[in-house]
């Protein structure tokens, strides 16, 4: 599936700006950032709550395909420009993690 | 041979700004025309390394020099020093504050993330005065 699928996902919203769509191989979940630089796969759709700049940077620099904030986490309009700017795609949800996860494992 | 060098100064304690260099040096070895792979193990050994400096060593000093053979990197940083290396090394083994850890920092996996993308790694530390971190990527 591609990134275009998720923004038709309800309940999911997108919040940096449109961006070319990308491959989505596998869901990946880590909270803990050094963590998910080590494991994070190429091209995974990536579930967490952590939302912060550093956040971008790992999404950037482990190459996964969009960052999806699960439980309604915050994201400040400084980290939208700065995902932008990387050219990291961010949704949000209120759902948490797992069943995130899940949802969206069984459109793989 | 020509040999070009991007110095940083690193903030310490504004995690705002961490990652600001290993950014920068990342998009200027794009423009170098660097092999992706080997521009993705800098920028990954860099980051860890300069959130390391941020939140662990009081900021510091960044020096990062190319040539056409390899990538070097400096850290070096007058914070608080590492008392037994190859425990902080070790996978899992963390010291972070409570205020890290809630930004994500912790896992104990930056300085296993650094040896893992590098061809070479050297920490050297002293209690009480500092840490230098010294990395190649080979090209
Ligand atoms: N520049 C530094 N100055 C002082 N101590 C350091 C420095 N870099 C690392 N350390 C020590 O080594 C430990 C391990 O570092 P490492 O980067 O592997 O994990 P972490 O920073 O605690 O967590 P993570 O990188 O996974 O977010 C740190 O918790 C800290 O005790
Ligand atoms: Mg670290």
């Amino acid at each position: 599936m591609t990134t275009l699928q998720l923004d038709q996902l309800d309940g999911l919203t997108k919040l940096t700006r449109p961006a070319e769509a990308r491959e989505i191989t596998c869901i990946y979940c880590c909270d803990l950032l050094s963590l998910a630089m080590a494991q994070a796969p190429a091209n995974s759709a990536w579930v967490t709550v952590m939302g912060n700049r550093n956040t971008i940077a790992v999404a950037s620099l482990a190459d996964v395909a969009c960052v999806i904030l699960a439980a309604d986490t915050a994201f400040s309009d400084d980290c939208i420009t700065k995902a932008e700017d990387e050219g990291v795609t961010v949704y949000r949800t209120a759902a948490p993690i797992f069943e995130t996860a899940k949802r969206i494992d069984l459109l793989l | 041979m020509s040999e070009l060098t991007f110095r940083f100064v690193v903030p310490g304690d504004d995690y705002s700004r961490a990652g600001e260099a290993s950014s920068t040096v990342k998009n200027r070895l794009k423009r170098l025309g660097i092999d992706p792979a080997a521009i993705r193990r800098v920028s990954i050994a860099l980051y860890e390394g300069e959130i390391n400096m941020v939140i662990h060593g009081g900021g510091g000093e960044v020096i990062v020099s190319v040539t056409p053979q390899r990538v070097d990197m400096v850290l070096e940083d007058h914070g608080k020093g590492i008392p037994d290396i190859a425990l902080a090394m070790q996978e899992g083994y963390s010291t972070a504050s409570d205020q890290a850890r809630s930004l994500g920092f912790g896992a104990g996996m930056g300085l296993p993330n650094m040896k893992k993308y590098t061809d070479e790694i050297e920490v050297s530390s002293v209690v009480g005065q500092g840490t230098t971190v010294r990395m190649a990527v080979l090209l």
